[in-house]
């Protein structure tokens, strides 16, 4: 299974600012000050193996989209942020307007950074395609008719060509669905959020957006654990520092890279991703937090490693 | 993991030992929570010795952030003092440094409380 990250960032889709490619620019050329770089493939060769991932590339800025590709005819998704948006493009490139397909999409809850992009996922608009719309929560279907609704949005939903259905999924309750044994797991957010464990052919994925842990709390504790056991990959939500989740930004529904750790550690997880950024932290503050967090890892770590990765807007993971 | 505490005149400086995490969190709330009793303004102020805390999870920083919220209203001062390398270490990734005041050692800590008990601890 590959899992392709769409949209990472929380919350809301941001994008670089004129004076951060500056920057970027200023560091690169500062880097590559003396250096006889006098083709591009030299210039490629130096920024893959010189420049940090903060300089030479951006963690981006859509909002929360991530695609399991099985090797099938059929696209499987976890939520509709705006990264959807650039995922239908990337269909249309490779397919074509004209070949239907089906897409699955996995919702963790109806938040608007987790559905905002479905008014512009092209497939939507184009018949023949069916698109399969799974969650937990009542009302799913409302919700996206109600994005659609005029004064929001300018095509009503009920012109959407596509074939589009909702089917709805039990928390703790394993099924079949896509090729993939899907269980998913009520996780503690505002208006509730749905987790999803995801296995095929012994590998495990699990999609944790938007839940926040009470790290004392030893039952619950044990739960997500038992959700996480064994995972090759969890994608976890950690938008805040553990200091701002027990304090100022207690009950505001996120969790942060210390508690992914510990987490992921109790469970034995081969790879943890840690997901659905701060929308106010730059490409360096992301960058530093990993390191902290490989750190973290690292002073804590008891007889199981575990790999840890940040999510960006274009990452590949094979499980 | 275990608690104890040793008094310097309006100081209450509470010693941790061990390692702390989600299995023994609610154990060392227990055993902390009624050392805070008295901790107010005028009233005791509270040192943490963590200089034989081995390691503490997200857990039992929680538990030191419900310690802190408690003592607020009153005015009390709760700090930590003497972190271990590791210990400090997740205190700064965690960014607890930012919300929790920590000294280095428990001198430090009385100079700035209470100059009352940090001339107990100097008389010997
Ligand atoms: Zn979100
Ligand atoms: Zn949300």
């Amino acid at each position: 299974m590959r899992v392709r990250f769409w949209g990472t960032r929380g919350s809301l889709p941001v994008s670089l600012t004129a004076e951060d490619i500056k920057v970027k620019i200023v560091e690169a050329l500062l880097a590559a000050a003396g250096r006889n770089l006098k083709t591009r493939a030299e210039a490629e060769a130096f920024v893959a193996r010189d420049l940090s991932f903060a300089i030479s590339h951006t963690y981006g800025g859509n909002s929360s989209c991530v695609e399991l590709d099985l090797g099938t005819d059929e696209y499987v998704l976890c939520d509709l942020g705006t990264g959807v948006r650039p995922f239908g493009l990337d269909v249309l490139a490779r397919k074509g307007p004209r070949t239907p397909c089906t897409f699955h999409v996995f919702m963790s809850h109806l938040h608007w950074d987790h559905i905002m992009g479905f008014p512009f996922f092209p497939h939507a608009y184009i018949a023949g395609n069916r698109i399969v719309i799974y969650g937990c929560h009542a009302g799913i279907e409302e919700t996206f008719r109600k994005q659609h609704a005029a004064p929001c949005f300018p095509v009503d939903f009920s012109r959407l060509s596509a074939k589009i259905e909702f089917v709805k999924l039990e928390a703790g309750r394993r099924v079949r669905h896509a090729g993939l044994d899907v269980t998913p797991k009520l996780q503690q957010h505002s208006g509730d959020s749905y987790g999803y464990r995801f296995e095929r052919g012994g590998k495990v994925v699990v999609y944790s957006t938007d839940s926040e842990h009470m790290p004392d709390d030893a039952a619950s504790t044990d739960e997500v654990v038992r959700f996480f056991r064994d995972a090759d990959l969890v994608i976890f939500d950690a938008m805040y520092s553990l200091a701002d989740t027990v304090s100022v930004k207690e009950d505001w529904g996120h969790s942060s890279n210390v508690v992914g750790v510990e987490l992921c550690q109790h469970a034995r997880v081969k790879h943890l991703c840690l997901y659905h950024h701060e929308p106010v932290h730059d490409d360096a503050k992301i960058a530093s937090v990993l390191r902290e967090t490989l750190r973290l890892e690292e002073i804590t770590r008891s007889g199981h490693a575990l790999r840890i990765s940040s999510a960006y807007d274009g990452l590949e993971i094979t499980v | 993991m275990q608690v104890s505490a040793v008094r310097y005149s309006d100081v209450l400086v509470v010693a941790v030992k061990g390692r702390i995490d989600y299995m023994n969190a609610e154990e060392f709330k227990a055993a902390l929570l009624p050392h805070l009793v008295n901790c107010a303004a005028g009233r005791d102020q509270i040192v943490l010795d963590l200089s034989r805390l081995e390691y503490v999870s997200s857990a039992g920083l929680r538990v030191l952030m419900i310690a802190a919220k408690e003592v607020r209203p009153r005015k009390g001062r709760l700090v930590a003092v003497s972190l271990q390398p590791v210990v400090r270490e997740i205190f700064e990734i965690s960014r607890f440094t930012l919300v929790f005041d920590v000294f280095d050692s428990v001198q430090d800590a009385l100079r700035a409380l209470s100059p009352k008990a940090a001339a107990m601890t100097h008389t010997g």
